[in-house]
């Protein structure tokens, strides 16, 4: 293998048979080409769809209610089910173990908002001290909502980023007073939320704020629970789906709705959806990986067989060599050499100019569903090998029946 | 230099076999410059391959230079080959991406001769075929009887003990197979031992023996009065 002369023998036969050293080199530098593209890709779509779950947390349960579809124990269809505090507190205590982060919400939409001459309609949604966690909501500066405002009913807003910016610019809005329909609340903190500027146009009150300024006695309009991670992701969702489920059941209990109602309560488990969604990932990578494993076998198929070609088109020249004193070993590791120099040499290539194209194009791609397109550098590295691997096996087999024949049979090969 | 005793040869197509080479008995010398005669078919290059270990034979004895040759390993034949032998082929058999000099040195690589001794030795014996100026040319940009120069060239390069030359001057024309046969006889002078299998008597004449084989056995094996090439050319 380290042999100097035989490197030099052999970089002279390449170099001197550039056309077949070409094709060779092309198709294992195309074949790991697009298999280090589609393997990019594929990662890409799974950081995406990651980045969008990783908006709000991924262990949410969300509740919301609507209105009975079916008659139940002789009430007629077409209520409104209300959802009140004592529900939320309800399930609070029932599931403490469970719930990591809890929140019940009671919204305006598109509601006034004015600070000075500025004014906009905006989501103002009164909420409990763990929402800004559920939302993921990072705080600029100032504070969130505490639980002393929900006990003493404070006027406090927390204001988005994107508010923040439409009605103050450039000026601090910290302790200035906004008025949401002409009532003045103080403005304690500013939020970012990685789920962007939609998210960013809103303001946080305390809860019992809301309800009082709103009119809404105890009504609430959503619960968000988030449910206590475990270390196994399937014991997660498992433990989630379960209190979904008890959740789900116990609401329609309480406001007596027929058990297989489907809008009058609802329950939506993310981490439910969230395991759908890796699961569809999931098949995307096998897709990529099948095609990327067809790709690859293609090029093993493909330098096998231009190996074959190579053998038989040299049958002639290793008879040559044969009667000028070659061993017949010495032959089989001459084209083995060749073999794996050519395809280790094209596969590097294929996987930097894969790499290279995947490192300026995917910025340029990027959206909701594709983020930083990139390639496990051992996955690639250990393709390259098994084609280079591939590359020697193909090359072996017909070489090793070449200079096993008899050299005045080779010589006779036209 | 060369002894074989009883030696068969038969070539197997399916069930048809054909005995080529029924119990050749002849030794060659040291020396020697021996013409293998006969019509096409008779055996000459069957019997010329087996001499050059490029082919086995059935039956028989074959010693070469003291060393007998049987039920070799492929390890031994291709060191035998290297050392002992040097071929010419009437197709030249010249590797075609390769230059003059890169296909002299060839058996000196197979020998383990570093490059430089290499390209030194090789250029020397293409100064030897009078094709110093050549070395760097593909077979293609060569002439026929070039190419032969080439050729032996490269069959002298290992320094082998015997010269085996398959019809040399089959692929040349009547000049240029005199020059050819010029530079063999010339090498034969410096006492190398030469076999060349040739059908054309004029050819045969240039050496110092004629063998004369037919239907697989020799018929007749005489001296004769050498033919210099020098005088035609
Ligand atoms: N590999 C082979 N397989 C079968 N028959 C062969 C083979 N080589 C030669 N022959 C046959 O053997 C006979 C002798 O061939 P050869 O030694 O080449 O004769 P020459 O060189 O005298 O013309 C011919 O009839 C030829 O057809
Ligand atoms: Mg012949």
């Amino acid at each position: 293998m380290f042999n100097l002369e035989r490197w030099q023998e052999i970089f002279e036969t390449l170099s001197k048979n550039k056309l077949r050293t070409f094709l060779t080199g092309l198709s294992v530098a195309s074949g790991i080409f697009i298999l280090v593209v589609l393997l990019g890709f594929s990662k890409g779509i799974e950081n995406g769809v990651k980045s969008q779950f990783e908006q709000d947390a991924t262990n949410l349960i969300t509740v919301w209610t609507g209105v009975t579809t079916k008659g139940y124990k002789g009430l007629n269809p077409g209520r409104y089910i209300q959802m009140k505090n004592d529900n939320f507190e309800m399930i609070s205590k029932k599931y403490e173990d469970n719930i990591e982060y809890e929140t019940a919400l009671y919204a305006i939409w598109g509601a006034e908002v004015a600070y000075k001459n500025e004014t906009g309609n905006y989501r103002v949604r009164g909420a409990m001290p763990d929402h800004q966690f559920i939302e993921n909501a990072e705080i600029e500066s100032g504070r969130f909502v505490n639980q002393s405002d929900l006990n003493e009913n404070r006027k406090v807003a927390v204001i988005g980023r994107k508010l923040k910016q439409d009605l103050f610019k450039d000026e601090d809005p910290i302790d200035k007073n906004i008025s949401i329909f002409g009532m003045n609340f103080k403005v304690i903190g500013v939020f970012i939320d990685p789920g962007g500027e939609r998210e960013e146009q809103q303001a946080y009150i305390p809860l019992t704020t809301s309800q009082k300024v709103f009119n809404a006695g105890d009504n609430i309009r959503n619960m968000l629970f988030t449910v206590k991670m475990s270390d196994n992701f399937d014991d997660a969702v498992a433990l989630s789906q379960n209190m979904a489920n008890a959740v789900e059941t116990e609401l329609k209990q309480m406001h007596t709705v027929s058990p297989d109602d489907t809008s009058a309560v609802r329950v939506f488990n993310t981490l439910e959806e969230a395991k759908k969604i890796y699961s569809l990932i999931g098949m995307i990578q096998s897709v990529f990986w099948f095609v990327g494993i067809g790709t690859i076998i293609a090029g093993i198929v493909g330098v096998g067989n231009i190996m074959l070609i190579i053998v038989k088109e040299r049958t002639k020249e290793i008879g040559i060599r044969k009667a000028l004193g070659a061993l017949p070993m010495s032959i089989v590791g001459m084209i083995i050499q060749e073999a794996v120099f050519v395809t280790m040499f094209s596969g590097l290539f294929g996987l930097i100019f894969g790499l290279g194209l995947l490192e300026l194009v995917g910025p340029q791609i990027e959206s909701d569903f594709i983020k930083y397109p990139q390639v496990d550098f051992n996955i690639a590295i250990t393709t390259v090998f098994l084609l280079v691997f591939a590359g020697a096996l193909a090359g072996f087999i017909p070489a090793y029946r070449a200079a096993k024949i008899k050299p005045i049979v080779a010589l006779r090969d036209e | 230099m060369i002894q074989i005793k009883d030696l068969h040869k038969s070539y197997h197509m399916g069930s048809n076999s054909l005995h080529v080479l029924k119990g050749i008995n002849f030794d060659v010398k040291q020396g020697e410059l021996v013409s293998i005669m006969g019509s096409s078919g008779s055996g000459k290059s069957t019997l010329l391959n087996i001499l050059g270990m490029l082919d086995e034979a059935d039956e028989g004895q074959y010693i070469l230079d003291n060393v007998p040759i049987k039920n070799l390993n492929e390890k031994i034949a291709a060191k035998y080959r290297n050392q002992f032998l040097g071929f010419i082929f009437q197709s030249f058999n010249l590797i075609n991406y390769k230059s003059a000099l890169d296909n002299v040195s060839m058996p000196l690589y197979y020998k383990g001769v570093k490059r430089k001794e290499r390209t030194e030795k090789a250029m020397h014996y293409l100064e030897k075929v009078g094709l110093a100026d050549w070395s760097h040319h593909l077979p293609s940009e060569l002439s026929g009887g070039q190419k032969q120069r080439v050729a032996i060239a490269r069959a002298l390069a290992s320094d082998p003990k015997v010269l085996l030359a398959d019809e040399p001057t089959g692929a040349l024309d009547t000049k240029t197979s005199y020059e050819v046969m010029e530079l063999i006889q010339g090498i034969n002078d410096d006492g190398k031992t030469i076999l060349v299998v040739t059908h054309e008597p004029d050819i045969a004449q240039m050496t110092k023996r004629i063998v004369n084989l037919k239907d697989g056995l020799i018929i007749d094996d005489s001296p004769v009065q050498q033919v210099r090439a020098s005088l035609h050319v």
